[in-house]
């Protein structure tokens, strides 16, 4: 850029590098950050090395093998096995009834006083607005808060989980129709809202032949999370697989621990399994 | 097309209805009335004139939440925490992640490539809680057992997520810095690590959105933080304070959402 | 005032650009117009208009003695249902059967659990056949809308519409995709079905011929005005060619072979391949 571009000899003139700034202040700044961090975290890694930890850790490790079979921890196993699945496929059952009509009102795309803009729009923004507000507020929660709050109004047990799928999932499956249901066939959805079709009609004249699979596929998936999440939400009381471990955890049982273990493993590769042959179907 | 003419065209034929379609609704009907009837919750007891009120009850004792300063303290130093769990958590998983995708994604053979994806996989078919459990037992109750949980499941994540994108990107810019004599792995952090490293800090911003929620949950098995707090004050039917440390935990969801949204968007402008 | 009617009105779209400018115009119920013109003059915009599918910036819009942007919702629906809109472009999702796609004209005047129901098993499948018929499509009346052609596919359009028996009829290009043979047949069965129920007829068509010949009166737009609106036998070459600007060049035309005696009196026909 000099003039003197094309000659040799001359006072070396370092070029400032534009961005060095702004990477030297965020390095400072993630450094600044970072350091109250680890101390809220108690973030203490020597302590893992500690003797008395490290005893009772390898005590517990030495536990898990071999894994309890003995026959009736072997049909509780079973049993709570059932109970997951049970709770998962309640939960999210119950989610898909809540979803579907939150998501048809909180759709734009079968909303009637959009075209146009005609009569009630107004109010048809703020109705669709507050869905799904209502949705974000359902999601927001994690579902194992939700069991926690169910178990201590219910009482221990599966009906606390599928509760608490049902609000979060519902929030979810919710959601995702919602943003499906706008990604399809929304002109011929609008042309049937134009010649005075209800929007039950414009819904499953125009909207769900578009995108069924996509709606069915995604509930699929959810319903593989939700067998996680039933395990997880039995750490809290509320029944199935989660609660056995919990239990056996607690007394320090290693082996009953680790056949629960493997037995979700199985369980989560399972539904894997199921999950990926039904989406294979429906396609 | 011929012109017009009613009588002589056939009589169409209907198609076949769909034998798979039908079968695969009955069997989902099916499981689902299975799931409820094995449950065999007490419909009756639930949802009787008693339970209900008692439900009620319960349910009001949430409001009005616990607002007194020093409450409303100890609830943001429980998010703080909670933050920082997370946020460290994440932070080292990044790191074991890429470590670990490295391997996973092929770069030092088959044999190496099986057993880091055997890895990840157990890394991250564990739930976070069942991590949590594990490492209270090892590191004690508090939060690092949280952090150390976190870390653990989300280098199972980001490590898949990272091998992918590892074996999706061109070859072709790093091969050419390698013919040009360069070494390995300054290669590698001239060519590869740019394609997709703005890519992995969204996945890893992603993560921290989940992971934020699942920090709080983790506090329920000892793990410090919001769930900690919360976990202690259900346990006491304490449901005003409970009720602020929810709204506590809703805030910081928010919050974390937003921010990560912003600089995934300032990241990733075609991505919205 | 039981027809269409217009008066002043105008069309702007919300990035600015004006589709529509000091439109009047009044058909009276039962009448047929036809709708001519070159590309973006706006012939789309003003079949929409008189749709309710889109607001009129300026200007008055009566249909049928109602004026559908100040009338309530349950007004505005009911007078939807009276309104029937042929796209260029059928507005249907392909996975549907041909006999869903025709059924879902009468949504508007079902009640929820027959259009359900109809969607399992067809409730009037002989109804939606012999709309199809009119239209030389009967024996697709099962099969997947996905397995149609473009002509075929605008045809079910059309014949959503017939089953529909709307007092309204506003078409947009309906037979771009068609053969001459078969838009002839398919613009004689919508004037045929508006003669037989005194129902409104308004189209617009891209070919002058089929304009020509099978409207009594005929509305001419250039950039988003009218340019004339009189009786067909008033129509001469010249405001054509004014109106395409397309002097000493063929007209755009379906490429129809009309017999000399039923040609308007004093327009000349080319028989030249139209242009689309």
């Amino acid at each position: 850029m000099s003039a003197a571009a094309g000659t040799i000899a001359g006072p070396r003139v370092t070029l400032r590098d534009p961005a060095a700034r702004t990477r030297a202040t965020a390095l400072v700044v993630a450094l600044a950050v970072l350091w109250p961090l680890l101390w809220l975290a108690e973030f203490k890694p020597w302590h893992l090395f500690d003797s008395g930890n490290l005893q009772v850790m390898a005590s517990f490790l030495a536990g898990f093998l071999p894994p309890a079979t003995a026959p009736e921890f072997l049909a509780l196993l079973w049993k709570a096995t059932l109970e997951t699945l049970a709770i998962a496929t309640a939960g999210i059952a119950l989610a898909f009834v809540i979803a579907v009509p939150l998501a048809v009102v909180a759709t734009r795309a079968l909303s009637v006083s959009r075209i146009g803009p005609g009569p009630g729009r107004g109010v048809g923004a703020a109705v669709r607005t507050a869905t799904r507000g209502l949705l974000t507020v359902l999601r927001a929660i994690p579902e194992v808060v939700w069991a926690l709050v169910f178990v201590r109004a219910l009482g221990l047990g599966p009906g606390a989980g599928v509760l608490a799928l049902a609000v979060t999932y519902g929030g979810m499956l919710g959601k995702v129709y919602t943003e499906i249901l706008e990604s399809g066939d929304t002109r011929s959805a609008r042309a049937l809202l134009e010649a005075g079709s209800p929007r039950l009609g414009a819904l499953f004249y125009a909207l769900v032949p578009s995108t069924a699979q996509e709606l069915a596929s995604y509930t699929v998936y959810r319903w593989e999370c939700a067998v996680r999440a039933s395990v997880v939400m039995g750490f809290v009381g509320a029944g199935g697989l989660g609660q056995l471990m919990d239990q056996s955890m607690k007394m320090l049982n290693g082996g009953e621990a680790s056949s629960i273990l493997l037995t979700f493993l199985g369980l989560v590769i399972v539904a894997d399994a199921m999950s990926a042959l039904i989406r294979r179907v429906l396609s | 097309m011929s012109a017009i003419d009613t009588a002589a065209s056939p009589a169409p034929t209907r198609l076949p209805p769909c034998w798979g379609c039908m079968a695969l609704a009955l069997a989902v009907v099916a499981a689902i009335v299975w799931s409820f009837a094995y449950l065999a919750v007490d419909y009756r007891q639930l949802f009787g004139r008693e339970s209900m009120r008692l439900m009620a009850k319960f349910i009001g004792e949430f409001f009005p939440p616990d607002l007194t300063t020093t409450f409303v303290a100890k609830a943001a130093w429980g998010a703080l925490q909670t933050f920082a769990v997370a946020a460290i958590g994440t932070a080292l998983a990044v790191v074991f992640g890429a470590a670990i995708a490295l391997p996973a994604a092929g770069r030092f053979g088959v044999a190496p490539r099986l057993a880091a994806r055997l890895l990840l996989n157990f890394l991250r078919s564990v739930p976070e809680l069942v991590w949590a459990a594990l490492m209270v037992i090892a590191a004690g109750l508090g939060p690092f057992a949280g952090t150390l949980a976190l870390a653990l499941h989300t280098t199972g994540v980001l490590g898949r997520l990272y091998a992918e994108s590892l074996e999706n990107i061109p070859p072709a810019p790093e091969r050419a810095l390698r013919e040009g004599g360069s070494g390995r792995i300054a290669a590698f952090a001239y060519a590869t690590l740019p394609l997709v490293a703005a890519q992995g800090v969204a996945y890893a911003l992603y993560r921290l959105e989940m992971n934020i929620r699942m920090a709080a949950v983790l506090g329920f098995v000892g793990a410090g933080g919001l769930g900690q707090l919360l976990y202690f004050h259900l346990s006491i039917f304490q449901q005003a304070q409970a009720s602020t440390l929810l709204i506590a935990m809703f805030v910081l969801v928010f919050a974390v959402d937003s921010l990560s949204a912003f600089v995934r968007g300032r990241l990733l402008p075609a991505h919205g | 005032m039981t027809g269409l009617f217009l008066e002043g009105a105008g069309l702007v779209h919300p990035n600015g650009q004006r589709a529509l400018r000091n439109v009047s115009l009044s058909v009276d119920s039962g009448e047929r117009v036809g709708v001519i013109g070159p590309s973006g003059a706006g012939k789309t915009t003003l079949v929409r208009l008189l749709g309710t599918s889109l607001r009129p910036s300026e200007g008055q819009l009566f249909i049928g003695d109602t004026d559908p942007w100040h009338a309530g919702a349950g007004a505005l629906r009911q007078l939807r249902a009276r309104i029937g809109v042929i796209h260029q472009s059928p507005p249907i999702p392909p996975r549907l059967r041909v006999v869903t796609a025709v059924l879902a004209g009468r949504l508007g005047a079902w009640p929820a659990w027959k259009a359900l129901a109809s969607l399992v098993v067809p409730d009037d499948a002989a109804g939606a056949r012999e709309a199809l018929e009119r239209l030389d499509l009967g024996d697709r009346v099962f099969d997947r809308c996905d397995r149609l052609s473009g002509g075929q596919l605008q045809r079910v359009g059309i014949a959503r519409v017939l089953y529909q028996r709307p007092s309204f009829i506003l078409a947009d290009e309906p037979v771009s995709a068609l053969d001459p043979a078969l838009a002839d047949l398919s613009v004689g069965a919508l004037v045929a079905e508006s003669e037989g129920r005194g129902a409104t007829l308004l189209a617009s068509l891209h070919a002058v011929d089929l304009a020509l010949k099978w409207f009594p009166r005929l509305i001419g737009m250039k950039a988003g005005e009218i340019v004339f609106d009189r009786p067909t036998a008033a129509v001469t070459t010249a405001m054509l060619h004014d109106l395409y600007a397309t002097e000493g060049r063929a007209l755009p035309q379906q490429g129809l072979d009309v017999l000399p005696d039923e040609r308007p009196a004093n327009v000349v026909l080319l028989k030249r391949p139209g242009c689309q």
